[in-house]
């Protein structure tokens, strides 16, 4: 290879073909797959709090993409049903997530809808599950000597609450919380949503062949 | 959704696509339609008569003359590079190191939102892979460059303001991530109106390398250059479409997510690696690649296959099965550069193994080159439904990037550096027994930190696999593993305060061998 012009060329469009086949062709796709119905645009109050989640970067440690029963027990464990294509139809960034050092999160509304619960969670994880691994959010609350009428106080066991007075919910945890309460994909998904049903094909060709197995004992 | 006729045509178009490319490629280089670079090709790097680049630090090295005005028009700009390089190295692995300590004692920083672990963590990445590891392979691109076109570098002016604009927005890029300003997105966190000065930066560095390509006084461009000069148009290419703003949403966002962060890997990283090796290991070794016709097969294949595998980042997940098949597919077909690189550089090697004791920087080149093709293969493997579904979301991940950002683009890397600071600035390293030093403590470091992770990682996904087990077990049993990868980070990060130490103590000793060259110089 000895000229340059044409390396570039092929260069570009080699990468060229790769963003048509990976973004635009499934961009379209996408797009035209539209919202899933059922699937309510976020409250002022939960689009601020998504921007504290986003801020924080909660997505390192938690996944919002349920799997497939065919492919892995999400569902069991409570975090919902697989999710479609359609159900991010709101979410900019969207925050799919490739790690579950903490579990997945697309259903957490569902799963502990209690304010309190995610209160005392955010201030101290391990007032709740002396395992956890992650980070305590102190700085998103204030300690005073007297809550206020408006103020929301973390309920917390002796061992993690002040020797004196009160821990209160600042604008961001309440906001968060907020955020997190109205994570519920409980809506029944699109029949042809788009989403990943390799693991599934698989075991749908797979399941055959073990009857016929079975038959032939 | 089932695979439509027609989505189906398109997965086998794209990869027909790419075989029958390749296929045309390698029957045009079997039947001579082409001119397939050959063996006097490979040896265009050396001048008549030059054997191994090997200096003895006791030995004074002498300079070819041509040679010698062509790295003194380089090496300004080579050292700019590596320094801040260097200080983002430090910077980024102290980040590093904290965030996995923050995992192993959850209260011990949360007193402030600057340092908890989705941002320490987030300042990391983009420390290590914009500040250190993209600048250190740009010195690698700015000193090979000249030296294989035989011409000075032109602009060099532009590469130092380059390195100014790049230098200053990443500061302001890692602040804004500190204080909670971020995009969001995995490897594009850098807010959108800072980034626009990282591509003005990005653009100082790609117009002299197109000015300094169309000056060259050789026909032939060697393998590195193509590596090179096709990763400069890649990485801005892809940092400009995935940043603009307003143009992304749901889950196509996640598609170029992934399209871009698994080609800032691919398409920009791993050219500078392999670039850098394909030139430094024969370079070193005065010797030519094994077979400098595989190397061309081996460049388009990478072009060809790695540029479609980032949707691997989302098996199992809400996009079309289509493009997950399509990217596993491609995930596979990249044995095919791997098995090329690897066959030269390789084999290279395995017939000069006294280079290895003669050289430090080959040594960490040569244990750079192996990682690629070890992470390549765990890559291609890893792409496997069956061994995602356990691995995905876990920790192995994990440690499979780093084995190939930190076993091989950093340690290709570190090499470079080791042999290019001497010849660019006419000093030797004042402690040459601290490269050594280095050497062993991020190999040591590095195998802890990797099979911590690899082992603990699968224990993780395959207690998540298991219904009966509840979550907690999957970050119970992970703790141990979590501390050895706190240990390795640690062991790692001494090792490369060893290279600054040696960095800043040479600014600080006086010249010893540019005397000469220039007395040489002026001679002829």
């Amino acid at each position: 290879m000895n000229r340059y012009l044409p390396l570039a060329i092929v260069s570009l469009a080699i990468l060229a073909f790769a963003t048509l086949l990976l973004v635009i062709v499934p961009g379209m796709q996408i797009a035209a797959d539209g919202v899933a119905p059922g699937l309510k645009p976020y409250t002022a109050a939960e689009a601020r709090g998504r921007a504290v989640y986003v801020s924080m970067g909660c997505l390192y440690c938690h996944s919002q993409q349920p799997r497939d029963e065919a492919q892995a027990p999400d569902g069991e464990r409570g975090w919902g049903r697989a999710s479609v294509a359609g159900d991010y139809a709101y979410d900019a960034p969207h925050q799919l997530g490739t790690m579950r050092t903490g579990p997945d999160l697309m259903n957490i509304g569902d799963r502990l809808p209690s304010q309190d619960w995610q209160l005392t969670h955010l201030y101290q994880p391990r007032a709740i599950s002396n395992w956890s691994i992650m980070p305590a959010y102190p700085f998103l609350f204030t300690h005073k000597d007297k809550a206020g009428p408006t103020d929301v106080v973390v309920k917390l066991p002796p061992a993690y609450a002040p020797k004196t007075g009160v821990i209160v919910a600042n604008q961001d945890a309440l906001d968060l919380v907020s955020y997190l309460q109205g994570m519920k994909h409980d809506y029944a998904p699109p029949g042809d949503g788009l989403r990943d049903n390799g693991y599934a094909q698989i075991d749908a060709r797979q399941m055959p062949q073990t009857d016929a197995a079975k038959a032939a004992q | 959704m089932q695979i439509t006729p027609t989505l189906g045509l398109l997965l086998t178009l794209s990869f027909v696509v790419s075989l029958l490319a390749l296929s045309a490629l390698i029957w045009a280089i079997a039947n001579k339609q082409v001119h397939a670079p050959d063996q006097d090709d490979a040896r265009s790097i050396f001048q008549p008569g030059e054997g191994a680049e090997i200096a003895p630090p006791t030995q004074p090295h002498h300079f070819d003359t041509e040679r010698s005005g062509i790295d003194k028009s380089s090496s300004g700009p080579v050292m700019w590079l590596i320094g801040m390089g260097v200080f983002w190295l430090i910077y980024g692995s102290i980040h590093g190191l904290a965030a996995s300590l923050e995992l192993n004692l959850p209260d011990l920083m949360s007193g402030s939102a600057q340092m908890t672990f989705g941002r320490m963590r987030t300042v990391h990445l983009n420390s290590v892979i914009f500040g250190w590891s993209s600048q250190a392979g740009l010195a690698a691109i700015f000193w090979i460059i000249p030296r294989i076109f035989h011409t000075p570098l032109r602009l060099g002016w532009m590469v130092k303001l380059g390195t100014l604009i790049w230098n200053l927005a990443l500061v302001a890029g890692v602040a804004a991530i500190a204080n909670g300003w971020t995009d969001g997105l995995e490897w594009l966190e850098i807010p959108w109106q800072i980034d626009i000065a990282l591509a003005i930066g990005a653009a100082c560095f790609v117009a002299p390398l197109i000015a300094t390509t169309r000056a060259r006084t050789v026909h032939h461009i060697y393998v590195s250059g193509w590596y090179f000069l096709a990763a400069v148009l890649w990485f801005p290419v892809l940092f400009v479409i995935a940043n603009i703003p307003g143009l992304h949403w749901g889950v196509e966002q996640a598609t170029m997510n992934w399209w871009f962060a698994h080609n800032v890997l691919g398409l920009w990283l791993t050219p500078l690696g392999v670039g850098t090796a394909y030139y430094f290991i024969p370079k070193i070794i005065g010797k030519p690649i094994y077979s400098y016709a595989v190397s061309l097969v081996g460049f388009w294949a990478l072009a060809l296959f790695y540029s479609q595998v980032g949707i691997h980042h989302l098996i199992g997940g809400p996009v079309p099965t289509w493009l997950v098949t399509l990217s596993i597919v491609h995930s596979i077909m990249m044995f095919v550069p791997v098995i090329a690189v690897a066959i030269n550089q390789h084999v290279t090697v395995a017939r000069n193994m006294w280079a290895l004791k003669a050289s430090m920087p080959l040594r960490f080149i040569w244990f750079g080159a192996l990682s690629y093709t070890i992470a390549s293969f765990q890559g291609s493997i890893e792409a496997l439904r069956s061994v995602n579904t356990i691995t995905h979301f876990t920790q192995y991940t994990i440690g499979h990037a780093h084995l190939g950002a930190y076993a091989f683009v950093s340690l290709v890397l570190f090499g470079a550096i080791y042999q290019i600071v001497p010849r660019a600035t006419g000093k030797y390293f004042p402690f040459p027994r601290l490269i050594g030093w280095h050497f062993w403590l991020v190999v040591v470091g590095f195998a802890i930190y990797f099979f911590s992770l690899t082992i603990g990682g699968v224990l993780q996904g395959l207690a998540m696999m298991d219904a009966t087990r509840p979550f907690a077990d999957s970050v119970t049993l992970l703790k141990p593993y979590l501390e050895g990868r706190s240990l390795g980070g640690g062991l790692m990060t001494l090792g490369h305060i060893l290279l600054a130490v040696n960095l800043i103590a040479l600014a600080f000793t006086k010249r010893t061998r540019d005397l000469e060259t220039e007395t040489m110089v002026a001679a002829q």
